[in-house]
């Protein structure tokens, strides 16, 4: 059997995270094929349903990236990601699902570096879980 | 609504997609996907033939949606929006498929890839085949911009826009306009006098009609957006009124108090109430209020008597606040220059004669605290020694880039020196010569042919011994070390971020890059605009630059300002916020987090019966889409970003790796 290849769902906000996405492209710096964007305007945008379907329907991972703190295009959209990122954590640890499968990280748009690094580190830290089967087998 | 038909077209971008995509493989693989009528790949979709091939598509197959799998939308979604306008369908039923930047670009398994991008298709098909068509609105531009910051570069963004016909307000927060430019002797290559060259500039923007000059003022809060912006103003108590104020100055030998001149960058003492320079403007006087024994412990006020006639002095003055309504604004905020005691080994503030490049302009500049001889301890220095990249091209210090005018500014203060002290002996330590401008090449042969000596090497150690200072480098082309006598170091400093520019840019919402300048929108073909529809970057607050560059980047910030201004009218955000009433159960989430106030709850007849519903103002919406996430019932959904287009994406995503 193959490696396993984790399929991680990112939600980058169009402001930072995408634009610091773009740019490790623009500067091909390479990481793995693991991440598949969904690109918001704000981090405040995603919604917990997200998150929950997404790892339901057969991600192992979920990443959400926007602005740093105090750096939000939209004023605060990062801080409310933020909370909600963590009732979630709380979330997926009562129902039985590892609160790691979920991350939130900071990468600016002159951040191309970075946004590779987080990429390789999100994949290796899914790796290690392992893939995501017991979720979709207790809901479905 | 008729059937939903897709057309999907993926672009080689020459090789830069094909290389590490198939995009044969991913064209077959698209078309089978659902609701989609045609996919084509083609070699350059942005060019016009590739624009073409779509509109022809469109018409051709009664095509509705298209997706573009090729660069980040952050590229072309404009161009490929074009051209949907013109093929006659509405530009918001388009969805780019980022392929490139995020997939061939950053993969090198041509297998992996692809799937990978098999993926980010089917997904952004699976949203383009549910987004709605949209509206967008104009709405009016208020005709006037507002610049912020009044060094040469915001004066002559300034004046362009005034000269062009549009009211301006600039903004600066020290008493007279000029930054630092104003402080410089000469300026490399042509050895003008910058205090010349500057002034008539000056007093151009105060005599300008069209000018509203607003000094020692700072930008307190930002709202709106482009066309419309709403910016409070404080304006700071100078416990003068600039009125009334002639600049006579028989004031200011009846104030009892000294203190360090900033101007002079505390090299002199002025009094405490002082005017900057002989030429500010405005010709105002000013009363520091952390030295006036007055605002301090409300005694002496030796000086309004003496203004008795014109009554211009006001030590009750208090800060105002003013309200300004702009269509776009120009941030010019300048520098501040490297703080060298981050550099302990160089001496700097333990010997004083180890000084700053910019403080060698204030010894060498006629208006300066010694009136140009460049003079240490009251003695004219026969051994000098400069030292290049200070604070620059170093990572010890966090600094990586280069600030561009070091090299340069060196070489003109060295020939200073030449020039006022023929017999000084002059050394100058550099890692490397960039002489890169026009005339910079050859200014730097002059300096050299003058009998400066350039040894390349970097400085270990600036020590004393006895009387004088000791340079300890080692010489990179002899490959030994060398210690050099001295009395004078001159440390040339290069340029950092101002240390306040978080707030500017926090206000602004403006992304800095990683050297912590202000970040373009594109660092080769929007070097002026920001992601910040509306506002614009001219000088040294985008990065290191000299006077010339500074001028054509402020020149061309301010026509990018009067676009707008010029065309009355700006299309507001389509992708706004909506709400379904009868979904709505007026529990006031989205009110709550709403960053712009753009949601209110209004009383609604549903049904017969009077309830609060959420009502979203579209001219204030942003389109962050907060109020979406945070909405309990579904009730309130961002247009091309509604839950139900979201999550089709995530649902395909998934399927993908079953």
């Amino acid at each position: 059997m193959s490696e396993f290849e984790p399929n991680i769902v990112a939600f980058l906000c169009n402001w930072c995270s995408y634009a610091g996405a773009d740019l490790t492209g623009t500067t091909r710096t390479h990481y793995p094929p693991t991440v598949k964007v969904i690109r918001v305007m704000c981090t405040g945008r995603v919604n917990p349903l997200f998150v929950l379907q997404a790892l339901r329907q057969g991600a192992d991972g979920v990443l959400i990236s926007g602005c740093h703190p105090g750096e939000c295009h939209y004023l605060k959209g990062n801080f409310l990601a933020r909370r909600r990122f963590l009732l979630m954590k709380n979330l997926l640890e009562y129902i039985g699902i590892n609160p790691s499968r979920i991350r939130m990280s900071w990468v600016s748009a002159s951040e191309g570096k970075k946004f590779a690094d987080v990429i390789t580190e999100v994949t290796e830290d899914i790796k290690k879980l392992g893939p995501l089967k017991s979720f979709k087998r207790e809901i479905l | 609504m008729s059937k939903t038909r897709v057309g999907v077209y993926i672009c080689h971008c020459g090789v830069n997609i094909k290389s590490t995509v198939d995009v044969t493989k991913l064209t077959e693989f698209a078309s089978k996907l659902p609701h989609v009528s045609v996919a084509k790949d083609y070699i350059y979709l942005c060019s016009d033939p590739g624009q073409e091939l779509i509109k022809n598509d469109i018409n051709e197959f009664n095509l509705n949606r298209i997706v573009v799998a090729a660069c980040s939308p952050r590229m072309h979604e404009p161009t490929f929006r074009k051209a949907l306008r013109s093929a006659g369908i509405n530009p918001y039923c388009l969805e780019i498929a980022n392929i490139r930047e995020h997939c061939s670009w950053v993969h090198e398994d041509i297998e992996k890839a692809t799937k990978k991008a098999e993926s980010i298709l089917a997904a952004t098909v699976a949203k383009a085949s549910l987004l709605e068509p949209l509206e967008e609105k104009e709405v009016d531009v208020i005709p006037t911009a507002l610049v912020l910051g009044g060094g040469i570069a915001g004066i002559q963004a300034a004046l362009d826009i005034a000269d062009t016909g549009f009211k301006v307000y600039l903004v600066e927060k020290d008493p007279s306009i000029g930054g630092h430019m104003m402080q410089l002797d000469k300026t490399f290559p042509t050895l003008d006098c910058s205090a010349c060259i500057l002034t008539p500039k000056m007093s151009d923007v105060g005599n300008h009609p069209n000018i509203e000059l607003l000094t020692y003022s700072e930008i307190t809060n930002v709202g709106g957006y482009v066309g419309n912006f709403k910016v409070t103003i404080k304006k700071k108590p100078r416990y003068i009124i600039e009125d009334k104020c002639n600049g006579c100055g028989n004031c200011i030998s009846y104030c009892p108090i000294e203190m360090p001149d900033p101007f002079n960058l505390n090299l002199s003492k002025t009094k405490c109430l002082y005017i900057p320079f002989p030429q500010a403007v405005p010709a105002c006087f000013v009363i520091d209020p952390d030295y006036c024994r007055y605002t301090l412990n409300r005694e002496c006020k030796q000086c309004e008597p003496v203004c008795k006639e014109l009554g211009a002095i006001d030590l009750k003055q208090k800060e105002q606040f003013i309200e300004v309504d702009v269509g776009t604004i120009i941030v010019a905020t300048g520098f501040d220059t490297f703080d060298p005691t981050l550099k302990p080994e160089l001496g700097y503030g333990l010997y004083p004669n180890v000084i700053t490049g910019l403080e060698f302009e204030r010894l060498s500049s006629a208006s300066g605290p010694t009136t140009g001889d460049v003079m240490i301890n009251g003695k004219k220095p026969k051994n000098v020694v400069f030292i290049h990249c200070v604070g620059s091209r170093d990572k010890t210090v966090g600094n990586e880039y280069c600030s561009r005018v070091c090299c340069m500014y060196t070489a003109k203060q060295a020939h200073l020196i030449k020039d006022k002290i023929p017999d000084a002996k002059v050394t100058v330590f550099y890692i490397d010569v960039r002489a890169f401008g026009k005339g910079f090449e050859e200014f730097y042969d002059r300096v050299k042919q003058e009998g400066i000596i350039y040894r390349r090497g970097n400085v270990a150690e600036v020590y004393k011994r006895g009387e004088k200072l000791v340079v300890k480098a080692e010489d990179t082309l002899l490959g030994q070390l060398v210690e050099v006598e001295t009395d004078l170091v001159v440390l040339a400093v290069g340029m950092v971020p101002r240390a306040d520019s978080n707030t500017v840019n926090n206000l602004l919402k403006l992304s800095q890059s990683s050297d912590k300048f202000l970040l373009e929108a594109h660092p080769k073909l929007r070097p002026v605009d920001t992601a910040s529809d509306g506002i614009f970057l001219a000088g040294c607050c985008q990065g290191p630059k000299d006077i010339p560059d500074t001028v054509a980047q402020a020149s061309a910030a301010a026509s990018k300002a009067c676009i707008p201004l010029s065309q009355g009218k700006v299309r507001t955000e389509a992708q706004v916020a909506q709400v379904n009433d009868l979904l709505c159960r007026g529990c006031g989430f989205c009110v709550e987090v709403c960053p712009y106030d753009a949601i209110e709850l209004k009383p609604t007849v549903i049904a017969g019966e009077t309830v609060d519903v959420a009502s979203v103002n579209e001219v204030l919406c942003k389109g962050c889409g907060a109020c979406v996430a945070a909405c309990l019932s579904g009730a309130i959904q961002q247009k091309s970003f509604t839950d139900e287009q979201l999550l089709s994406m995530i649902a395909s995503l998934g399927e993908s790796y079953e």
